[in-house]
């Protein structure tokens, strides 16, 4: 079992194409969908996580890239930066997976980039420009 | 038995003070019960790192050939103050960059001001000014542009009216239907999220909370350097309603400290962007408290599940300035991530490191053990319960 976070850019020609379905039904994948900018005749933006075998994701990368979807890896994620951060904890409430989190005892931040989604609340909620994109 | 400041200082001297931090003392009293504790200990250190906003530095730039009295001045396109002496400059923490989007694009990341300059400087590094003025028989240069850095400068000094906020609001979002973006952070609506901003146990007018020890004149840790309390900070107001600890339920005493910048540190000086809000400087200070007697000891003993913070709505009661609140709340509660607030379970977070306030508090306990830092008597006090200070508002004439 392999996870992978894509960067989905579908052109005009097929936004109404049942994309996720297929990828569920034909290709064995789990998916959890970041952020989603589709609208009919414009092209859309889909940041989706896919789980499944290397096999299956092979061939759903196939699949994609022949009806003229674009498949790019997302950044890698959030970088939390240890050095500029001070710990004030400000980002950890926001944090909708617990990536950012306390250690309770020592009240330092903690960051597990398994946990996170990139939906970059974290961003604006940082007053100390601790975290950053890491593409 | 009583100490005097100066039979402290000889301990200190000989290297024979005894001194706690302000978390350890908690269980050095437990441990040993109050008398026993208060004849040994000599110092309790304590410290805070937070946003404060009313900071600023004070820089002497020396005198260009030919001369200039600085009317307008810059420094790395953050405009400063120089209605003072013909090139004493004034640069405030939460001044904006010249072209600072602001909230044009909401919310604003407000990335460079007056605190990141001051970052800037601490650090060494070449700041740009640009000084321009009418020009004078004695001072005829109209125009300057050039660079300085902490080393070129006269003096440099750090200069805040307001800081070490004995307490603070606990903000929410109650009824906006947007995340608000303030300078306690970014709340969500339906009260999902609430920030507080106080070391609590750590922090200095929380273990003095009647100003017996801390006063004009006390010298402390100011931003990686030395500093001192230069008088009452704005705003302090020392009528605020209190436990029978002597703690305050909210913000209540202030301090306006002074210190040579050139002595600080970037680590302890920080730039603050606040989303949606500004800009603003986080300020390390650690304030050592002699422990003169048993009463001043028991004080320090304070622990975070006995001193409370307000919560206040920042939607619509803040702003408004509407007297209303929705309760208190424990630091002990308010550091475990979750509080309740009308019976939902509400995360929260800090605004202020308590994990930085607790590094300042051991960086000021060996400082005075290895004598580098001796403690001051002060030269004043400050303005206690029962004084006439009463906070006014200001009365809008349309």
């Amino acid at each position: 079992m392999i996870k992978r976070t894509v960067v989905l850019n579908f052109p005009k020609s097929v936004v109404k194409e049942p994309i996720t379905y297929k990828l569920v039904k034909d290709y064995n994948l789990m998916f959890n969908i970041l952020r989603a900018r589709i609208k009919p005749n414009e092209q859309g933006t889909l940041i989706i996580q896919l789980k499944g075998s290397e096999e299956d994701m092979n061939k759903a990368y196939k699949f994609i890239t022949e009806i003229g979807i674009k498949w790019e890896n997302l950044a890698k994620g959030v970088n939390w930066n240890d050095t500029k951060c001070i710990h004030c904890t400000a980002c950890t409430s926001l944090c909708p997976t617990k990536a950012l989190d306390v250690d309770r005892e020592t009240m330092k931040i903690t960051f597990d980039a398994d946990k996170c989604i990139v939906c970059e609340i974290c961003l604006a909620a940082c007053p100390y420009n601790a975290i950053s994109l890491d593409f | 038995m009583p100490k005097t400041i100066a039979e402290i200082n000889e301990k200190i001297k000989s290297g024979k003070a005894l001194i706690f931090n302000a978390e350890e003392i908690i269980h050095v009293v437990e441990e040993e019960g109050l008398e026993k504790a208060a004849e040994k200990v000599d110092v309790v250190t304590t410290g805070t790192f937070g946003p404060m906003c009313s900071s600023s530095a004070i820089i002497n730039t020396g005198h260009s050939s030919p001369r200039i009295k600085m009317q307008k001045a810059w420094l790395n396109n953050v405009e400063a103050y120089c209605g003072v002496a013909a090139v004493d400059l004034i640069i405030g923490a939460t001044q904006l960059c010249e072209d600072d989007p602001e909230n044009k694009v909401f919310p604003g990341r407000f990335a460079y001001g007056g605190a990141h300059v001051i970052e800037d400087l601490v650090a060494g590094k070449d700041v740009h000014l640009l000084t321009t003025s009418y020009g004078t028989d004695c001072y005829p240069n109209k125009k300057v542009e050039t660079t300085i850095n902490i080393k070129t400068v006269n003096e440099a000094y750090l200069f805040n009216p307001r800081n070490c906020y004995q307490n603070y609001a606990v903000a929410v979002n109650m009824h906006s239907e947007r995340p608000i973006y303030t300078y306690m952070g970014i709340l969500y609506p339906n009260i999902s999220n609430a920030n507080y901003c106080s070391a609590g146990q750590l922090s200095p007018l929380l273990n003095d909370p009647l100003y017996k020890t801390i006063g004009i004149g006390t010298r402390i840790f100011l931003g990686g350097g030395i500093g001192y309390v230069s008088w009452q900070g704005t705003q302090h107001n020392p009528n605020q309603a209190r436990l029978d600890n002597g703690t305050p339920v909210s913000g209540a005493g202030t301090l306006g400290l002074i210190g040579d910048l050139k002595q600080m540190s970037p680590e302890w000086l920080r730039g603050t962007s606040l989303s949606g809000y500004g800009v603003s400087l986080t300020v390390g200070v650690g304030i050592p408290i002699p422990i003169l007697n048993k009463d001043i000891l028991k004080y320090t003993t304070v622990e975070d599940k006995d001193i409370v913070a307000t919560i206040y709505d920042y939607s619509e009661d803040y702003p408004n300035c509407k007297p209303n609140n929705l309760g208190t709340v424990n630091y002990k509660q308010l550091k475990s991530g979750v509080i309740t607030i009308n019976g939902k379970d509400v995360p929260t977070a800090s605004m202020s490191s308590y994990s930085k306030a607790l590094e300042i508090a051991n960086i000021l306990k060996e400082s005075i053990e290895k004598g580098d830092f001796l403690l001051t008597e002060p030269v004043a006090m400050l303005p206690t319960a029962g004084c006439d200070i009463k906070i006014k508002s200001l009365s809008c004439v349309k």
